[in-house]
């Protein structure tokens, strides 16, 4: 087990795109071959690809800077949940199709702003990352976008499905566009976004959207979060335990 | 023109390797043999998704997660066109996704088998996509033209799978004794239920005779199998997994392998729906399926609403 829980600024800074990118793709994987309809199914692995590939990139960055013959693969399968630093949002269980799309819109609305930003980081390898990065995630958001309108402004029973997912998923939307200590170094640098820059396109893109599908913004929701520091929900484990389980049954060998 | 010199034509075109296409005439029972072959094939695409789908949460790389989900999409490709080729003979893909779920229609039986080791993920890639591949290059000159053509595609990503899925083996047959008995014991279960995927033996293949002479099919069951058999062989010497036949040995007369007696009965057994998965494949296909219904239905009705839309938008803009 590694023994540390806290990395320097910039490793803490990459593993939070790194394990959002993981941990989302992961869970979109986790539909391959049960989507609703064999397009939609295609689409949504597209997506969980696209994800994972962004996750390598930072995790291969990550893995370099740490060192210690730290490595993509030792990041993602033996990291404990308190080392994974992705948002809240991104580890909540697929549900139904109507929590699956909330919870890609709320977090592509952000990613899409958020990798537009970081194009023009002062740190080399980041602002390449963001670059390939923000192709991929503006497909994203116009599938999720425009499928949150399709369902949203589809039959009665639909629309009731995604404003049920819009007010479970929506206390998980603050901490994405929430500013810490470290959020606030790296932008003061130019390494990193500065997350009140973009919160409030973020906002306006999703009202515009939410608007559109006929569905009603939460108001006065308590908003959690934590997962930055590592403070998870019940669910990260599990996740972890599926996804780990080959390299802790087997430690140290190549596949 | 008579039924009987359409016949002739269609025959004629056969003889001279004209490919048949969606709009020419053609017997009804070639149309329906290919409906069934193709819709069958696209399923198997389809339910395939599911044995491999099962190990991509648990995939021991991050470099073997991103292949394995590309692999599994390619395969829910591969099911669009078929079902697409399918259709330009004028079946519905709902009407054929319906057949499949009610249990009417068959899948290769193949994935009726369970996958239990990461292993087992290099195994079908090898054997199994193996085994396809030599069907399919088959298939890739057979007469209707949308089958042909989907197949040419087809096989190229098919290919690509074999090698990954052969690699798999090649990095786990070098690995430690643990790896290499995980490797040993997925070539142990998948080697006989893929000498199976090519269907019964020639004297009991009912559908054979007639596929052959309108040319959607260009050889036999059994001449399929052993070329597989033959391909496969030095593949497992050259990484040093045992294949679980005692009676197999090279036969110099005939200038191939020689192998043991399939068991029929397990076969039988599968097709019939005794298999370990049948129930749980289709199953997960028709909750998959279920569970979509209000997806569907909105899209529906969101389509609609758009169209009603737009019309209003073009009378406001004519009066």
């Amino acid at each position: 087990m590694k023994s540390y829980t806290k990395y320097d600024p910039l490793v803490e800074y990459v593993l939070r795109s790194a394990d959002n990118t993981l941990i989302l793709g992961h869970r979109l994987s986790e539909l391959c071959g049960h989507g609703p309809v064999l397009e939609q199914d295609i689409a949504i692995t597209n997506i969980s690809l696209d994800l994972l590939g962004q996750s390598r990139m930072y995790l291969q960055y990550a893995a370099q800077q740490i060192g210690n013959n730290e490595t993509e693969d030792t990041l993602a399968f033996l990291r404990d949940g308190m080392q994974f630093r992705n948002c809240q949002l991104t580890e909540q269980p697929n549900g139904d199709f109507a929590h699956t799309i909330i919870r890609s819109f709320i977090f592509d609305s952000y990613h899409f702003y958020f990798c537009q930003s970081l194009k023009s980081s002062t740190d080399s390898s980041l602002a390449e990352i963001a670059a390939k990065s923000l192709k991929e995630v503006t497909y994203h958001r116009k599938f999720s976008s425009e499928w949150t309108i399709r369902l949203g402004d589809g039959t009665a029973e639909s629309n009731e499905r995604m404003q049920k997912a819009l007010e479970n998923l929506w206390p998980y939307s603050g901490e994405l566009t929430e500013e810490d200590a470290v959020d606030a170094k790296m932008a003061a640098e130019g390494i990193g976004v500065d997350l009140k820059d973009i919160s409030g396109s973020i906002n306006d893109y999703r009202n515009n959207i939410l608007e559109r599908a006929g569905l009603k913004v939460p108001e006065k929701v308590f908003m959690h979060s934590g997962g930055k520091k590592g403070l998870h929900t019940e669910h990260h484990g599990y996740i972890l335990a599926e996804m780990q389980f080959m390299q802790r049954a087997y430690p140290g060998l190549n596949w | 023109m008579s039924e009987s010199s359409m016949l002739k034509r269609f025959e004629d075109k056969i003889q001279r390797e004209i490919k048949i296409e969606p709009r020419d005439w053609m017997p009804d029972e070639y149309r329906k043999t290919l409906v069934r072959q193709i819709s069958q094939h696209a399923h198997s695409e389809i339910v395939g998704m599911l044995p491999e789908g099962n190990w991509v949460t648990r995939a021991p790389s991050m470099r073997r997660k991103v292949a394995l989900i590309a692999k599994v999409q390619d395969e829910a490709g591969h099911g669009l066109y078929l079902y697409s080729a399918a259709e330009t003979l004028g079946t519905s893909r709902k009407e054929m996704i319906d057949d499949l779920h009610s249990g009417k229609a068959k899948y290769s039986s193949i994935f009726n088998y369970p996958t239990l080791s990461w292993a087992d993920i290099g195994a079908i890639g090898w054997l199994v996509d193996g085994a396809a591949i030599i069907n399919q290059v088959m298939l890739c000159r057979t007469s209707y033209g949308p089958y042909a053509r989907a197949m040419v595609r087809i096989c190229k990503e098919e290919s690509f799978h074999q090698r990954q899925g052969y690699e798999i083996m090649l990095t786990l047959a070098r690995g430690s004794e643990e790896q290499k008995a995980m490797a040993q014991d997925a070539l142990n279960r998948w080697w006989w239920p893929s000498l199976m995927m090519f269907g019964p033996p020639d004297h009991e293949s009912k559908h054979s005779a007639q596929s052959m002479a309108w040319k959607i099919k260009r050889k036999s069951n059994d001449e399929l199998r052993q070329s597989f058999v033959d391909a496969t062989v030095p593949q497992a010497k050259l990484i040093d997994l045992v294949i679980p036949d005692p009676d197999l040995k090279w036969n110099e007369d005939r200038g191939h392998y020689d192998f043991g007696e399939i068991d029929w009965e397990e076969f039988w057994n599968v097709v019939k729906g005794n298999g370990p998965c049948n129930k749980q494949r289709l199953e997960a296909r028709n909750k998959a399926h279920d569970e979509g219904k209000w997806v569907r239905e909105a899209a529906a009705a969101f389509a609609e609403k758009q169209a009603t839309r737009r019309k209003d938008v073009q009378q406001k803009i004519a009066s």
